[in-house]
């Protein structure tokens, strides 16, 4: 408490409780109690400093000196939408403005047994349906900003998908950030619901348009029954002045597949933290992330994957790249519960440093109460091999392109891993373009 | 086609190579022979432009261009070619695709067309029949998971794709079985013309017998002490490399 009393002093977190308590918080009365509860939890625990062991590498003191203001519904984004990388998968599209539903950009043609609302939207048309779940598992108690999301969010997406419906596309977020006129705090929700024997694939991309910084303040919530098959990928790139801090929270029935990637390309001060729980005997769930870290951006991932149920397996494969004078974390902690016995769980983060700035801090956490598991984990930092930079460029390539194509080789461990095809083939674009001589890199691969 | 002259080289802040003289003209295979530590591998890196090594004096003109002032990418698109001693495993990247970049880009380099995807893959089944490679090696990334005689074929397989003017042959035979050292030799044999030139770096002359050589060279403490032609080799398997520290080695003329 004393430290919460210190920490009011700071611009954000005195103007989000200052709003907050000044604002009619919005919904039906279960979710206003919810809000007021977060909110006070938010002002117990105030913005995290570096003396929190779960934000020890991330600075947040830039972004308490920032004036943010909640934002409120935008027109228009004011640029062509299909202009933007990963803007467009397929045919159903959610698009969101500075957080807020925008319908007229948005296309939905969906098969039966699935419904995709805004949440707005859903809490109007079905508040007692949500009551039960919003804001239940996406409950990590340390966490300022995901209180701060649920007291103040305001809008973001509900996918329900029916049991054993198989969605064959994949269902797209896209959310476009621009702060035109001063820095704005965007609070967004997405949760999934996913019935027994369901699968469905959900694409996340997080743009963000050159303006004045933002904070997009994002959490995401997946709920995948028995059975259930749930592939969820996140893009984001992020203004290089915005602030990108999220949570996503998975929980996951018997026997069930839940698959997420992160993807990280660029924002000032990026942190995701990634949850999963394997709730029923069988399941198998999977963390995978790439992160590309330039300037003086900084990404943060922090993971935790929690072995609640026995015969379950987890796989977790990180991979950054590091340039200029980019710094990143990588953290992951497993928990293997008492009874989670015959758990098997994989961890690898991989980092590649490109310049003598870059910095990483990676650190695997174990605990283990169970006796009879298989959990490994490693971590490696390395630079560009330089015999196999001579190598290359003993057979023709150039030096440029010979050092594309060992840093493309590095990333195409995780981007091998995306099952939605248009998004791997604009990642890929996305890489080439970004990759010096990409044209060659493209060419070898 | 290549002449070195007075070449001397230091690493790590040793003398390796202390004034090596050596003429090679198109369509000749030298053989440069010698005991370990005498500077053979040495010449066939600096010649290729790895930058671990400081030329400290002397020239080496290649088709009459000054090669030291060339980076590794130049010369390899002006058709030198080294076959590395021990290949690099590069995870990730794949064999065949690899090759296309550089085959490209040495062929953009020579002002031809680029050859696409369909010729290419042509190209490269027809080279890889021809060292008896398997087609798997080929789809895999560049050595990773090869057998050592795998890693040296691989080399060859390149060299055959890549069509050097100048092919410099680190060892190439070290470490391969009799088979092995058959099908590397064929498929050196095969690229043999009337323009094509060869540096073979060999601890062994058994891979001589197999890549008759017209000239070969020992090297012995950083300097070549004696040149002769195939004959020479045979010797040197007879005798050894013993009289080299007892005897005072007669310096012969080089090359042509």
């Amino acid at each position: 408490m004393t430290r919460a009393v210190m920490e009011k002093k700071d611009d954000l977190f005195e103007a989000m409780v200052e709003f907050g308590r000044s604002a009619e918080l919005s919904g039906p009365t279960w979710l206003k109690e919810r809000r007021a509860a977060a909110l006070k939890r938010f002002e117990d625990l105030g913005l995290p400093t570096k003396r929190d062991e779960s934000w020890r590498f991330t600075d947040t003191k830039v972004l308490k000196r920032t004036p943010f203001v909640p934002a409120v519904a935008d027109a228009s984004p004011g640029v062509d939408l299909s202009d933007l990388s990963f803007s467009t998968f397929g045919e159903d599209r959610l698009v969101f403005l500075n957080g807020h539903f925008a319908e007229e950009l948005s296309s939905k043609n969906l098969p039966k047994g699935i419904r995709v609302r805004s949440l707005a939207t859903a809490l109007q048309q079905d508040a007692d349906g949500l009551e039960p779940i919003l804001g239940r598992y996406a409950t990590s108690e340390h966490e300022a900003f995901n209180s701060l999301n649920l007291a103040l969010f305001q809008d973001g997406a509900v996918i329900e998908v029916d049991p054993g419906c198989v969605v064959e596309s994949p269902i797209h977020l896209l959310f476009v950030n621009r702060a035109a006129d001063g820095p704005l705090l965007i609070n967004t929700r997405v949760l999934a619901v996913c019935g027994d024997n369901s699968q469905v694939s959900l694409v996340e991309s997080h743009l963000g348009l050159p303006g004045h910084p933002y904070l997009s303040n994002g959490v995401t919530e997946v709920l995948a029954g028995d059975n259930a098959v749930v592939d969820h990928y996140k893009v984001q790139q992020e203004n290089s002045d915005a602030f990108h801090i999220a949570t996503f929270q998975s929980h996951q029935g018997r026997n069930a597949n839940v698959r997420t990637m992160t993807v990280t390309l660029s924002g000032a001060v990026v942190r995701n933290e990634t949850n999963a729980v394997l709730g029923g005997e069988g399941g198998w769930a999977e963390l995978n992330g790439l992160f590309l870290v330039g300037e003086d951006h900084h990404v943060d991932n922090f993971t935790r994957i929690e072995h609640a149920k026995p015969h379950c397996d987890s796989r977790e494969v990180y991979r950054g790249i590091l340039s200029e004078q980019g710094s990143g974390v990588f953290r992951g902690r497993i928990v293997v519960a008492k009874d989670a016995q015959k758990t098997d769980s994989k961890q690898t983060n991989n980092n590649l440093l490109l310049s003598d700035e870059a910095l990483i801090n990676t650190k695997p956490q174990l605990e283990i109460y169970a006796d009879d598991v298989k959990c490994t984990h490693g971590a490696t930092i390395g630079q560009l091999e330089k015999e196999a930079i001579f190598y290359l460029r003993s057979r023709g390539i150039s030096e440029s392109a010979a050092r594309s194509m060992l840093i493309y080789a590095f990333a195409t461990d995780v981007v091998g891993r995306i099952k939605v095809e248009s998004l791997r083939e604009e990642l890929d674009r996305y890489l080439f373009s970004w990759l010096p001589k990409g044209e060659v890199v493209r060419e070898a691969f | 086609m290549l002449e070195i002259k007075n070449l001397h080289v230091r690493a790590e802040g040793k003398e390796i190579l202390k004034g090596i003289d050596l003429k090679v003209a198109p369509g000749e295979v030298h053989s440069i022979m010698g005991p370990n530590g005498s500077g053979k591998s040495t010449l066939a890196n600096v010649l290729a432009g790895r930058e671990d090594f400081e030329v400290t004096q002397g020239e080496i003109i290649y088709r009459d261009q000054d090669l030291l002032d060339m980076d590794p990418e130049e010369r390899a698109r002006e058709g030198v070619f080294l076959a590395f001693q021990y290949p690099v495993e590069i995870p990730g990247v794949s064999n065949t695709y690899f090759l296309r970049a550089a085959l490209n880009a040495v062929r953009k380099h020579r002002g031809e067309k680029e050859v696409d995807a369909m010729e290419f893959l042509k190209l490269v089944r027809e080279k890889a029949k021809l060292l008896k490679m398997d087609q798997s090696l080929l789809s895999r990334p560049v050595n990773e998971g090869f057998s050592g005689g795998e890693k040296k074929r691989n080399e060859i397989f390149h060299m055959a794709v890549l069509e050097p003017a100048l092919g410099i042959l680190d060892e190439t035979d070290s470490g391969l079985d009799i088979d092995a050292l058959k099908i590397v030799a064929d498929g050196v044999n095969a690229l043999r013309n009337k323009d094509r030139s060869f540096v073979v770096v060999t601890h062994y002359q058994r891979l001589l017998d197999y890549i008759v050589p017209d000239f070969v060279h020992v090297l012995y403490e950083g300097k070549i002490v004696k040149s002769g032609d195939k004959d020479l080799a045979r010797e040197l398997e007879k005798t050894g490399y013993s009289w080299l520290q007892n005897g005072k080695p007669e310096i012969q003329p080089v090359g042509q």
